[in-house]
């Protein structure tokens, strides 16, 4: 009970996949339990087979008639987009290599014996409730760093490099401490999600109001929807105040550049205390006091999602998962529509289409198997536009790859937040603070209540989250990161 | 036959100590050492001393949540006491006598069937019931009529100076039925023909309850009054399901427990918490054995 015990089905997965990440980051290893494992079995290294021949088809030089071994976590996307699109396509690259599947829904019992006795497979999906702690296999030097596959030519355009494929920041997420020091990309995130505004678009198509692109548009609509009657913005201040947070900081970074995140990701000073933060503070606070609702902060997330499918709340911020979380209570012809946090100023550093981007759902190549150039080849494959268009076929989800996504007949939520990411092109940015630092998140929480329902002010706002961060700084029980 | 005493009667202790101490006593035990170091659950853990301690000292929600239960320690046990003491009264000694013997008022058995489910139902179907009950908008119970009738909202657990009295009445409503219980068993052992020697003095029935029944209670109100203080240093499960944002608006509800769950799987700070655990353990032990001697006088034999 984490948190809180909030999240429905859907949104429980997505914070084990968040928590993955955080937990993942944590340099601190498991490696107790491995090496202790791994005395029991025989510590001999695997043998890896030789390269093979590095061509325009096959820069990674994986070798053409090696097998690999493929372990997908058989969750909420099943196997079958491994099997029926990833796998082929590998076959197709590789005719003469075999293609080993397995499936599981407990990764970690199933490979933490395989990594311990030295036989990892080449590539792993690990995810789940059971999932290996990322960290600890970085610290155990398990994981294949992927700089090569990143840089490598891309399946479909061999003049660019997979690592322009795909929105930017995934990478950078995928990136984790080494124990020397170093920090390279060890994990891939490969399904996507977007993060905004949601409104219905019937309602508004109804009343003839426009999505809006600036504040000042953004308010003056919300004035003509308070006049109808209807609650114009609105979250839920009970379990989901980091949705709201969200918004604050996408709109500092929209003021001020990706920089005031990046500041605030690696704890330097003043941080939270930057122009840009108190000015998305001050404008949202505005937001809470005139357009929203006293009583949503004794409401869950639920509540609130249920008052705007029953057209009682207009503006709704959170990610896109919410449409298919909301899809049993959504009334028909709601459709979902995405807006990205509206510029506050004309001087605005980020243009009015920039929008917070992230990834989900990890894998990775075991640097310690028989064939890792194989893994990396695999990921290459997946990364292609027809891998990517697969498993969006298959699943129904967007990958990190947005040529994938093109023309596919996404649900109308979906569908709004890929062409809004489409929309802001390389203006796709991401924060990663609350999952490094747990305590930063909570604390922004309980700020952003007290900010939106307008019991104190932007400048303590600022001032009790800065407050927060340097004594987390300070802390040295806590492993700081950096990007 | 004093010979194989012993063997015997160890014979019986053995399986029960050797679990009390595995299962309790060492985790206690464990509690201190963790508290002296900087364990975050993965790595080894790091001897620190007594850094936890002193980061105590200046910890706001520490002190927010030491002063709460102040506030718990109080009124929790002085208002569920009042109120389980006038409907056991009522229930037991508070109708008309009839043949000599003192009755209850009509119905006293419903009633007392009635004051105890809430003792039945789990703490946290209680705390999810009332975040009903409170609800800040029309689909509230309370709310929901009073927006019927054209009043505002009543923001139970938003608003800061409210919150924690919200919770305490949660608190009270779920313990009062158990006393109500533990107080009819004590006034029913209190003999009739005390009550039927005052009355003929022309006692009436305020005279009757503080003269009489209170003092011969006295060592069953001790009782409560160190379980409800105990009770009182918990709340946890329904702080942590009930209250908004786990202890909020920012830390107005929150409890050493509270704090101590979020330290330790929240933020993975098991050194930290642990020295919360430490703290609560120490301010428990002082509540009852200061209860003990304060309340401790002769009790009336009869």
């Amino acid at each position: 009970m984490s948190n809180t015990p909030e999240h429905p089905a859907e949104l429980d997965r997505r914070t084990v996949l968040r928590r993955a990440a955080a937990v993942g980051m944590l340099a601190t290893p498991a490696i107790g339990l491995l090496s202790a494992c791994a005395t029991s079995g025989d510590d001999k290294e695997n043998e890896q087979v030789s390269g093979g021949t590095k061509s325009a088809t096959n820069p990674l030089g994986a070798k053409e008639d090696a097998p690999i071994e493929v372990v997908i976590f058989n969750g909420g996307y099943g196997e079958k987009y491994a099997t029926d699109v990833h796998e082929p396509l590998y076959k197709k690259a590789f005719p003469k290599s075999e293609v080993k599947h397995q499936a599981t829904q407990a990764v970690s019992t199933v490979l933490q014996p395989r990594f311990a006795g030295g036989n990892p497979p080449e590539f792993v999906n690990n995810s789940g409730e059971k999932f290996l702690d990322f960290g600890a296999l970085v610290n155990d030097g398990q994981l294949q760093d992927l700089t090569e596959l990143w840089d490598a030519p891309s399946v479909d355009d061999p003049s660019k490099k997979v690592r322009d494929t795909v929105i930017p920041g995934i990478v950078e997420q995928g990136m984790f401490n080494t124990a020397d020091g170093g920090r390279k990309p060890f994990v891939l995130y490969y399904v996507s999600t977007v993060y905004g505004i949601w409104y219905s678009g019937k309602l508004f198509k109804d009343n003839g109001w426009t999505a809006p692109t600036t504040f000042e548009q953004f308010k003056a609509l919300c004035e003509q929807i308070k006049a109808k009657g209807i609650t114009p913005y609105g979250y839920a201040g009970a379990n989901a105040a980091y949705y709201q947070w969200n918004v604050i900081l996408t709109q500092a970074a929209k003021i001020g550049g990706t920089d005031v995140l990046k500041n605030i990701d690696n704890l330097e000073d003043g941080a939270w205390k930057q122009d840009a933060v108190k000015q998305a503070a001050e404008a949202w606070a505005e937001i809470g006091a005139k357009y929203s609702d006293k009583s949503f902060e004794g409401l869950k997330h639920t509540d609130v999602q249920l008052r705007q499918n029953q057209g009682k709340v207009a503006f709704y911020p959170s990610g896109d998962w919410l449409e298919n979380e909301q899809k049993k209570d959504t009334p028909a012809g709601f459709t979902y529509q995405l807006i990205p946090v509206p510029s506050l100023t004309a001087s605005d550093k980020l243009p009015a289409a920039a929008i917070r981007a992230a990834g989900g759902e990890g894998y990775f190549v075991s640097s310690k198997s028989k064939n890792p150039r194989g893994g990396m080849e695999y990921m290459r494959q997946m990364l292609s536009k027809a891998g990517a268009r697969g498993f969006t076929e298959t699943v129904g989800a967007a990958t990190v790859v947005p040529a994938g996504s093109d023309g596919f007949q996404f649900p109308p939520g979906v569908a709004s937040a890929q062409a809004a990411l489409k929309a802001a092109g390389k203006d796709v940015f991401n924060m990663l603070f609350d999952n490094w630092y747990k305590e930063l998140d909570t604390e922004a929480r309980t700020a952003t209540n007290e900010l939106m329902f307008g019991r104190i002010k932007a400048d303590a706002f600022v001032e009790r989250i800065q407050k927060r961060a340097d004594a987390i700084k300070k802390d040295s029980s806590v492993t700081k990161f950096k990007r | 036959m004093r010979h194989g005493k012993y063997p015997f009667v160890i014979g019986f202790l053995f399986a029960p100590v050797t679990l009390y101490v595995v299962f309790v006593i060492a985790p206690y035990a464990q509690a201190f050492q963790i508290s002296m170091t900087n364990w975050r659950g993965l790595s080894a853990p790091q001897w620190v001393g007594f850094d936890n301690y002193r980061r105590l000292l200046d910890d706001g929600s520490f002190w927010k949540a030491v002063q709460h239960h102040g506030v718990l320690l109080l009124a929790l046990p002085l208002i569920t006491i009042t109120i389980a003491l006038f409907f056991s009264f009522l229930l037991n000694v508070g109708g008309k006598s009839s043949g000599g013997q003192r009755q209850g008022v009509w119905g006293a058995k419903f009633y007392r069937v009635v004051f105890f489910f809430p003792q039945v139902l789990a703490v946290a179907i209680i705390a999810v019931l009332f975040q009903m009950v409170y609800r800040p908008n029309e689909s509230g119970l309370i709310n929901g009529v009073l927006m019927k009738f054209g009043f505002d909202p009543v923001l139970f657990l938003i608003r800061p100076n409210l919150a924690l009295w919200s919770i305490i009445a949660v608190l009270v409503w779920q313990a009062v039925g158990f006393y109500v219980v533990l107080f009819s068993a004590g006034m029913a052992s209190i003999p009739g023909e005390i009550y039927e020697a005052a009355e003929m003095d022309g006692a009436t029935k305020v005279t009757l309850f503080f003269r009489v029944t209170l003092p011969l209670l006295w060592d069953t109100l001790q009782v409560a009054w160190v379980y409800l203080g105990i009770a009182a240093f918990d709340a946890f499960a329904i702080v942590a399901v009930l209250s908004v944002d786990g202890g909020g608006p920012d830390g107005a509800t929150t409890v050493l427990a509270m704090e101590i769950y979020r330290n330790a799987f929240v933020y993975s700070k098991y050194g930290y918490a642990s020295a919360m655990g430490v703290a609560l353990f120490f301010l428990t032990l002082t509540f009852a054995a200061l209860t003990l001697r304060l309340t401790k006088r002769e009790s009336v034999e009869y």
